[in-house]
């Protein structure tokens, strides 16, 4: 670690500097939500329902609320006496007829009807929080038990329950995408055809800290504090005041501590938080809740859970004439925050992959269930379209016997900027570069002597592909909304020299594991020319950040970065007039290099931190022309996505005995743009690898097709990845810039949830393709696989 | 959790006395399936008596053919002891199989065995090797211990002070772990002694542990991987969930069977 040769500081933009954070992190001195606590504070117990579907006929809370302790109890009757409104969706999707999508009421605490399992029925305050839980069993609720439904593939058959009745055989929106008559035609033409059954398995996010917030009311200044484990602590506020509460967004303080991982899952706007806030003011507590594990599994938003129909048509030289592709996307019980836009805007408009497919047309059916809310989970989107794209390519390729790297290169699309058929411009990109190195790099060459050798101890070994790419720096403002986005997608950035010269970096980012208070101190002391040391990074809150619009969709760099960047450029350029005054020289004459301030061509200077000591002590200074004061504010609303992509090869070996699969191999071959803390950058891969490898191999939420109970509750029959079940990885980076953001950045956050699910499955059916196994689902666990095998040899 | 009261005797006669005269006590070892269970509301016991001070539950020495283990010893120490890699190697090897560092570092065998959970390794080790438990009123035989999935004849205040396994000729424990609880989703602990007659326990397919009678007369006959192939294993009985059906299970126990064989025999 440390020093990179190519910048003139030693924790400069290219430095894998220790990350800053790591200190407090893993010397016990992080400060999460459940570490805040105030005196006198009670705490919340939500009752949640045990069924999946049921009307509420009636809810007895009397003995209950006289059990020792209990401070308030409310149910849905009471937030709709107090007019609180139901959470909102923020994105609206136009269905293919030209409605807008069904929106069912979201209440914060059920009202009438209860539509998942973990659904909220009411909230206890007590002084404990196991006085609250006691008080809790003392509730009676009485259900009138309806037949509910699970299952996405099948919950818009006819005669299935309807989860809402103002949403006809569960369908909140049927949504299209593409050239469907060219895509018809381009079919009907083909020299092959290869087609795929896929059900992308649904993953519940799983974050080390369980959601957690702490609500605050202020009688004297008549105004709310929320601490609450969220990745977009501005977007929670405006979401949760304008439309939930009807409270005045100045009068709450929205502040998000650290935060121990999110994945998608802590962007939403959730019931619980929202139910504390409104019930501080009423109760005049402080409350604390914080959620269980069991909790997390019913009731954070849980991630993909589609069933789709994919084809994909050739000519007889493997080169791709168009792609179809039907989709049902499980939306849950109700729509979270971005529930609408994962399975339409992120994942459609990704199909085109890395390849030229000149045409494309996607259906997706947004699909009520009795689950827990599906929403955005770690790639969003892309992981679900890369699935499609390359398990299709791979299966192609099989099937017309041209290699897996041959059949990528002879599709891949070579001149930018791209247009492609599904409604994105690629800026730039090399996909032969990454490719060549993960081939490289995982010795290809060499894999047939180690499937020899893997053969003779008993073991199937295979290979698998994948050449993801994603959209990800959410994202310009303008295009989104004309996409329906019922928000802004810029960043705010403000930069606050102080009289020493030291930074204090406000970022509308967010950090829940990511390392910004490293990378983002890299990016200033490298273009201020000042010790890493002096950068302090602040995210997080609402009451010290101008705005933000949080971390998700690999954003923060890219977005958050530039508009830092901006804000860095409007300092040095109040710097350079400073400076000019002290030097007697033109504004125009002042370079700004290595941290100095110079009259160009001289050797008269002033080092930053003397320009900034004027700025605040101005006595030589410019008075008459510039404010004192060294303190910029930008706002950066990007131009276009950025485009990260690469190649990803994997090797298995599976136990055809027991249906093992072991992941031996795994290479991944990046294009994130230039990069700042490489170290950050391998980490933020390896997570992401581990993610995706848990998706194909191990993950899998489980419903009970009969009673909605979620089988897989618990740690027991959710099977999370841990450290042996995955590889060393071997990751490498190659480099095209991006061409339209100052740093020339592009995101690394999901990348490896993405690319690495398919490269895996292919892997596995690589291993199994001499018995005939030309696909497989996910996860691949030990069972699918045995069964696989037994079912070929039949 | 619930409020209980908490008790902490110095010695077992203070453990069974407390247990005898408490109405809905429970004796706490390591606090592995106890804790987690009270935590999420499963179990309600008034009170708690900590076997911790008890030192005479520890520890692990040779009597004559059969190596004896107090109830208290934690599944670190039998995995690591020398006494136990020498004499059943396969035990150390089990009990260094069970969950993770942590679990291993405080569980124990008398409370694994007294839980008899259906997916339990030890259970397995236990009527694998024939082994007597010994408890604070008598002595059972392994084949009378067992009662099925988190059952056993021991009876309400009887506490389990140590466990006599005899010295087999050969053992091995084969585990194929669940992939989520990593539990044994099958376990199959084969044993023979010296008059060559053997013993395969199988845990994690069912109710309860329970031994297959095919397969341990296959292995009478001949000890080998072969004998194992021969026998068809029922997946009658065997439960199917969302990880395994009784099927692949059935299956499974065949291959841990053979695998187990091959180890015994180096
Ligand atoms: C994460 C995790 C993973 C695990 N993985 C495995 C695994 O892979 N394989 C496996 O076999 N187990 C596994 N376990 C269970 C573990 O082995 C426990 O240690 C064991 O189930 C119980 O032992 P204990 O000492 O913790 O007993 P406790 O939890 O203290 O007690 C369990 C029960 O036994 C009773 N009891 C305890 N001691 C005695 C005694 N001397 N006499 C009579 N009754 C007694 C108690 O009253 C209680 O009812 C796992 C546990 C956890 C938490």
């Amino acid at each position: 670690m440390g020093a990179n040769p190519t910048s003139a500081f030693p924790n400069g933009i290219g430095a894998s500097s220790l990350r800053k954070e790591d200190q407090r992190f893993l010397t016990g001195a992080g400060n999460y939500t459940d570490d805040i606590n105030f005196p006198g504070q009670s705490y919340a117990y939500f009752l949640r329902s045990p069924h999946a579907h049921a009307k509420i006929k009636s809810i007895k809370t009397q003995a209950a609320s006289a059990a020792p302790g209990v401070v308030a109890i409310f149910t849905g009757a009471d937030l709709a006496e107090a007019k609180v409104g139901g959470l909102p969706c923020g994105w609206l999707i136009t269905d293919m007829s030209g409605q807008p999508m069904k929106e069912p009421p979201h209440p914060p605490l059920a009202q009438g009807k209860v539509h998942h399992v973990g659904d909220q029925v009411a909230v206890v305050i007590a002084e404990s929080y196991l006085q609250a839980k006691d008080a809790a069993e003392l509730i009676e609720v009485d259900y009138d038990v309806l037949a509910s439904v699970t299952d996405v593939a099948t919950a818009t058959q006819p005669g299935q329950p309807a989860v809402h009745d103002m949403a006809p055989n569960n369908v909140c929106y049927v949504w299209g995408h593409g050239d469907k008559a060219a895509v018809d035609k381009a079919f009907s033409a083909a020299a092959h055809v290869t087609t795929l059954e896929i059900r992308n398995n649904r993953l519940i996010p799983n974050a080390i800290e369980p959601r957690a917030a702490v609500a605050q009311y202020s009688r004297s200044e008549d105004a709310y504090t929320l601490y609450v484990a969220n990745q977009n602590p501005h977007v929670e506020r405006l979401l949760m005041t304008a439309f939930v509460l009807g409270l005045p967004e100045h009068k709450v303080r929205v502040i998000a501590p650290d935060v121990g991982g999110g994945f998608g899952s802590k962007i939403f706007l959730y019931a619980e938080e929202t139910v504390i806030t409104w019930a501080a003011k009423r109760v005049n507590r402080t409350i604390k809740w914080t959620a269980e594990r069991f909790e997390s599994f019913m009731s954070d938003a849980h991630g993909r859970d589609h069933a789709t129909k994919a084809e994909l048509a050739l000519d007889k030289d493997g080169h791709f004439l168009a792609m179809r592709v039907k989709t049902a996307a499980n939306l849950g019980a109700y729509l979270s925050t971005f529930a609408s836009s994962v399975p339409t805007i992120l994942y459609a408009t990704l199909l085109a992959g890395q390849y030229t497919t000149p045409a494309i047309y996607a259906e997706v059916t947004g699909v009520f269930t009795n689950t827990v809310p599906v929403d955005a989970y770690r790639g969003a989107g892309r992981p679900e379209a890369t699935f499609v794209v390359e398990r299709l390519v791979s299966k192609a390729a099989m099937e017309l016997g041209i290699a897996q790297d041959e059949i990528r290169r002879r599709n891949f699309i070579k001149t930018f900027p791209y247009a492609t058929p599904v409604g994105l411009t690629y800026d730039v990109g090399n996909y032969e570069a990454t490719l060549a190195a993960a081939t490289k790099i995982a010795d290809v060459a060499g894999f047939p002597a180690r499937r020899e050798e893997a053969k003779r101890r008993g073991k199937l070994r295979g290979i698998g592909y994948s050449c993801y790419i994603e959209a990800c720096g959410l994202a310009p403002s303008n295009i989104a909304g004309a996409l329906g986005a019922r928000a802004g997608l810029f960043e705010a950035g403000e930069i606050r020299v102080h009289p020493t010269g030291s930074v204090t970096v406000f970022t509308g980012s967010h950090s829940h594991g990511q390392g910004h208070e490293t990378t983002f101190a890299q990016v200033v002391a490298e273009r201020l020319g000042i010790p890493f040391e002096n950068v302090d990074v602040v995210h997080g809150d609402t009451g010290r950040i101008p705005f933000g619009m949080g971390t998700y969709g690999s954003r923060s760099l890219a977005v958050g970065g530039s508009a830092i960047m901006k804000a860095l450029d409007k300092i040095i350029a109040k710097g350079k007039k400073i400076a000019a005054h002290m030097l007697e020289a033109a504004d125009s004459d002042i370079v700004f290099e290595n941290g100095n301030f110079k009259v160009a061509g001289t050797d008269k200077q002033l080092a930053f931190g003397q320009v900034a000591f004027s700025a605040y002590v101005p006595h030589n200074y410019p008075l008459d022309k510039l404010e004192p004061g060294l303190n910029e504010t930008a706002f950066y609303d990007p131009t276009n996505f950025t485009y990260p992509a690469g190649s990803h090869i994997c090797e298995v070996e599976v136990d055809p005995e027991t249906g093992v699969t072991k992941v031996v191999s795994y290479v991944a071959s990046d294009d994130f743009g230039n990069i700042v803390n490489p170290m950050i950058v391998e980490g933020q891969v390896h997570g992401g690898l581990v993610q995706g490898i848990g998706q194909a191999l191990l993950e899998q939420a489980v419903y009970d097709p009969e009673s909605g109970q979620l089988l897989s509750g618990s740690y027991t029959d959710y099977a999370m990845p841990r450290a042996d079940d995955v590889p060393n990885f071997k990751v490498d980076t190659q480099v095209t810039p991006c061409t339209h953001n100052p740093l020339g950045v592009k995101g690394c956050g999901e990348a490896g949830a993405i690319g690495s699910p398919p490269a895996v499955i292919s892997a596995v059916i690589d291993a199994l393709k001499d018995l005939g196994v030309r696909d497989m689902a996910m996860p691949a666990t030990p069972y699918r696989v045995w069964q696989t095998i037994q079912n070929a040899r039949a | 959790m619930y409020a209980f009261q908490y008790h902490r005797p110095g010695s077992l006669k203070e453990a069974a006395a407390l247990l005898g005269k408490l109405g809905d006590g429970k004796a706490l070892a390591g606090g592995q399936t106890l804790i987690a269970t009270m935590k999420l509301r499963l179990a309600q016991p008034s009170d708690l008596v900590d076997l911790g001070a008890i030192t005479e539950l520890r520890g692990i020495k040779v009597e004559g053919d059969a190596l004896m283990i107090g109830a208290l010893t934690r599944h670190a120490e039998v995995a690591a002891s020398a006494e136990v890699k020498k004499r059943i190697p396969a035990l150390a090897v089990l009990a260094g199989g069970i969950g993770d560092r942590q679990v291993r570092a405080v569980g124990t065998l008398g409370g694994s065995v007294a839980n008899n959970d259906p997916a339990a390794d030890y259970p397995a080790g236990v009527l694998g090797l024939g082994a007597t438990v010994i408890t604070t009123q008598r002595k059972i035989v392994a084949d009378d211990f067992f009662d099925g999935m988190y059952e056993t004849a021991l009876k309400p205040g009887e506490l389990i002070t140590a466990i006599s396994f005899p010295l087999p000729k050969r053992a091995a424990y084969a585990k194929f772990p669940n992939p989520a609880s990593r539990f044994a989703m099958i376990g199959v602990f084969v044993s023979q002694v010296a008059n060559g007659s053997v013993r395969v326990a199988v845990t994690g397919a069912g109710g309860g542990v329970f031994r297959d009678a095919a397969l341990e007369k296959a292995l009478t006959a001949n000890f080998t991987p072969e004998a194992v192939t021969s026998v068809k294993v029922s997946a009658s009985g065997l439960s199917s969930d969302m990880h395994a059906s009784a099927e692949y299970r059935a299956h499974l126990i065949g291959v841990m069977a053979k695998r187990a064989v091959v180890a015994a025999l180096g």
